[in-house]
C-alpha cells in the first residue's frame, strides 16, 4: 500500500510541475511555491506540523544569531546588508516600509552567517522580494506595492518573513558558487552562454567580437541577479514559476534562458555598430512593458534551446 | 598649479566607421566603498538628475557621455564599479585600459575615506602607469555630519607618493548641475597639454591640486 502512495505522490509531484511550468495562477502561487522549492511536504498530513518546525527554527536563528550583529565577526556583513535595504526595488513603497525593510535585514543576515564560503553579496538581496511579494499576496486583495505591512497580524508577519528565508535558502542552495570567492558560477555561466551564442547565432557573436563587446560586460548582473535587473518583477515571478518547476531551473535552465534573452534582441543589436552603443542598449533592455506573453515566449525559446543544445552538444558544435 | 602628467590617448575616429565620430576617447574608471554615491554621480553626470536612491551596482556599469570642449568631441566612457569587495575579481579587469580612475569617498563616513589609499593601491596594481586619479569627496552638502575634512582629503592628495597625479576634489551628486561642472571642467585640462593650467573652478565647490 505505501509503494503505492508513494508512485501516487510521485505522479502528483510530476503533474504539478508540469501544470507549472508555464505560469502558476496567482490564488495558488504561494502553496506551489513552498511545494516546489521542497520547503512544504507533499503530505498534507505532516504540512502543518512542518511549517510550524520550520517557522520556530527560523526564529530560533534569530534569537540566537541575531544580536550578534553589531559584534566584530558579523560588523561588516551586517553594515553591507544594512547599506542595500533602503535601495532595494527603490521605487516601490511597499519596500521603504521599516517593517518590511527589517524583515529583508534579518533574512539576509542569518542567511548570510549561516553560508560563510560566500556571506552575503550584493545582488542576494533582490532575491528576498519575488519570495516575500508572493507569500505576502495571501494577504492582500489589490495594490500591494502600497499596502501597510505593520497592519498585518504579528503571527502573519513572521510566517511570511521564515517562508520567504526558507525558499530564498533553497533557491541559494542550488548556486552558492555563483556567490563563494571570484564567483566561479557565474564566470563558468557567462564562459557557457557566450559558447552557446557562437553556436546558435553566429551573427551577433561575431557582431560583439567586430565591436569588442564582452559577454561579463553585461552578462555578469544576468547572473549575479538571475535577470531581475533586467525584468519588471511580475515578470521575475512569472519566470520563477517555471524555474521552479524545472530541474535545475535557477542555474542550469537559466542559462538557456539569458541565450533565449539575448538573442530575442538580435535585430537591435545588429543594427548598433559601436561600442558603446551596444553597451547602452545591453545594460538597459526596454522591457519595462513585458508581461506574462513575453515571458512566456522567452521560456519556450529557452526550452528548445535547451532540447537542442544540451544533451547534444557536439552534434552542432561548428 | 599645474598638470605634470597627461592623457596618452588614442585617435579613435579613423579607425571606426561610425556615424557618431568623435576626436578623443577617454575611459574613467570609478571605485570606492559601496554607497559612497558613485552612481549618483554618474547619473546626474549623464542626465543632469540626482536620484536619491539608486540600487546597489553589480559588477560594473557602463554610461557614455560626449562633451565638446575647445572645438573638439569628446567621449568619456565611465565604468562605474560595485564596491563590493566580492566584486573585485571582476572590477579588476577594467582598470587596465582606462585613462582615468575616480577614487570616491563618503564626507560623512570615516571609513570609507581610510580606504581610499587601498583604492589608490589597487588603481597602481591594475591600473597603467599613466593613468590620471582624482579623488573625490561626495556627498558635500551634507555639511552636519561631515566626518572628513577637505584639507585631509588635500594632505592625502598630496602625500601618496604615485606615478599619477592626484587631486581631491568635493562636490554633490545632488546637486546635478554642480557634479556636471567639475567632471566637465576636467575635461580640457585632460585633453590639452602637461603645461596647460587647469582652470579655475566654480565658486560653491572646493577643490586643490596636489
Amino acid at each position: 500500500r505505501s509503494g503505492l502512495i508513494l508512485h501516487i505522490r510521485t505522479w502528483l509531484e510530476h503533474a504539478l510541475r508540469k501544470h507549472s511550468w508555464s505560469g502558476i495562477p496567482r490564488e495558488v502561487r504561494p502553496v506551489t511555491w513552498r511545494l516546489l522549492s521542497g520547503y512544504l511536504p507533499a503530505n498534507t498530513e505532516r504540512r502543518e506540523q512542518v511549517l510550524q518546525r520550520k517557522r520556530e527554527e527560523y526564529f530560533g536563528f534569530i534569537e540566537q544569531y541575531y544580536d550578534s550583529r553589531t559584534d566584530e565577526p558579523h560588523r561588516d556583513t551586517y553594515r553591507q546588508i544594512h547599506i542595500d535595504i533602503p535601495r532595494t526595488n527603490p521605487l516601490i513603497p511597499l519596500f521603504q516600509q521599516p517593517a518590511v525593510q527589517e524583515v529583508f535585514e534579518r533574512i539576509l543576515f542569518i542567511w548570510a552567517i549561516r553560508h560563510p564560503a560566500s556571506g552575503y553579496v550584493q545582488g542576494i538581496n533582490d532575491l528576498v522580494t519575488p519570495f516575500f511579494v508572493v507569500f505576502l499576496s495571501e494577504f492582500v486583495e489589490d495594490d500591494m506595492e502600497n499596502f501597510d505591512v505593520a497592519a498585518l497580524p504579528l503571527e502573519t508577519q513572521r510566517n511570511i518573513e521564515a517562508d520567504s528565508f526558507w525558499c530564498m535558502s533553497k533557491l541559494l542552495d542550488g548556486i552558492q558558487d555563483n556567490y563563494t570567492f571570484a564567483q566561479p558560477g557565474i564566470q563558468n555561466k557567462v564562459k557557457a552562454l557566450e559558447e552557446l551564442i557562437g553556436r546558435i547565432d553566429e551573427d551577433v557573436h561575431l557582431h560583439f567580437c567586430r565591436y569588442e563587446v564582452e559577454y561579463l560586460q553585461f552578462a555578469f548582473r544576468w547572473m549575479n541577479n538571475l535577470l531581475m535587473r533586467e525584468l519588471p518583477l511580475r515578470c521575475t515571478i512569472r519566470l520563477w514559476d517555471t524555474y521552479q518547476a524545472e530541474s535545475e531551473g535557477f542555474s542550469h535552465f537559466h542559462l538557456y534562458v539569458c541565450a533565449a534573452f539575448l538573442i530575442k534582441w538580435r535585430k537591435d543589436i545588429l543594427s548598433i555598430a559601436d561600442f558603446q552603443g551596444l553597451l547602452m542598449l545591453l545594460q538597459n533592455l526596454p522591457t519595462i512593458h513585458w508581461g506574462n506573453e513575453e515571458v512566456g515566449l522567452l521560456l519556450a525559446e529557452a526550452y528548445r534551446l535547451k532540447y537542442m543544445f544540451a544533451d547534444a552538444p557536439s552534434h552542432y558544435k561548428r | 598649479m599645474y598638470f605634470v602628467e597627461h592623457f596618452s590617448f588614442t585617435m579613435q575616429s579613423a579607425e571606426l566607421e561610425i556615424e557618431d565620430s568623435f576626436d578623443f576617447l577617454f575611459k574613467i574608471i570609478l571605485v570606492g566603498d559601496s554607497n559612497v554615491g558613485k552612481t549618483c554621480v554618474v547619473h546626474s553626470f549623464k542626465s543632469g538628475i540626482f536620484i536619491e536612491k539608486q540600487q546597489n551596482t553589480i559588477g560594473v556599469d557602463f554610461t557614455v557621455r560626449t562633451l565638446k570642449i575647445d572645438g573638439k568631441k569628446i567621449k568619456l566612457q565611465v565604468w562605474d564599479t560595485a564596491g563590493q569587495e566580492r566584486f573585485r575579481t571582476i572590477t579588476q579587469s577594467y582598470y587596465r585600459s582606462a585613462h582615468g580612475a575616480m577614487v570616491a569617498y563618503d564626507i560623512t563616513r570615516r571609513s570609507t575615506f581610510e580606504s581610499v589609499s587601498q583604492w589608490i593601491r589597487e588603481v597602481e596594481q591594475y591600473g597603467a602607469a599613466s593613468v590620471l586619479l582624482i579623488l573625490i569627496g561626495n556627498k558635500s552638502d551634507l555639511h552636519a555630519n561631515r566626518q572628513v575634512l577637505f584639507e585631509d582629503a588635500c594632505t592625502l592628495a598630496q602625500n601618496v607618493e604615485a606615478a599619477f597625479v592626484l587631486m581631491a576634489r568635493e562636490l554633490m551628486a545632488r546637486n546635478g548641475m554642480t557634479a556636471i561642472d567639475e567632471i566637465s571642467l576636467e575635461a580640457p585640462s585632460l585633453t590639452l597639454n602637461s603645461s596647460h593650467p587647469v582652470r579655475d573652478t566654480l565658486a560653491p565647490d572646493k577643490n586643490c591640486r596636489c
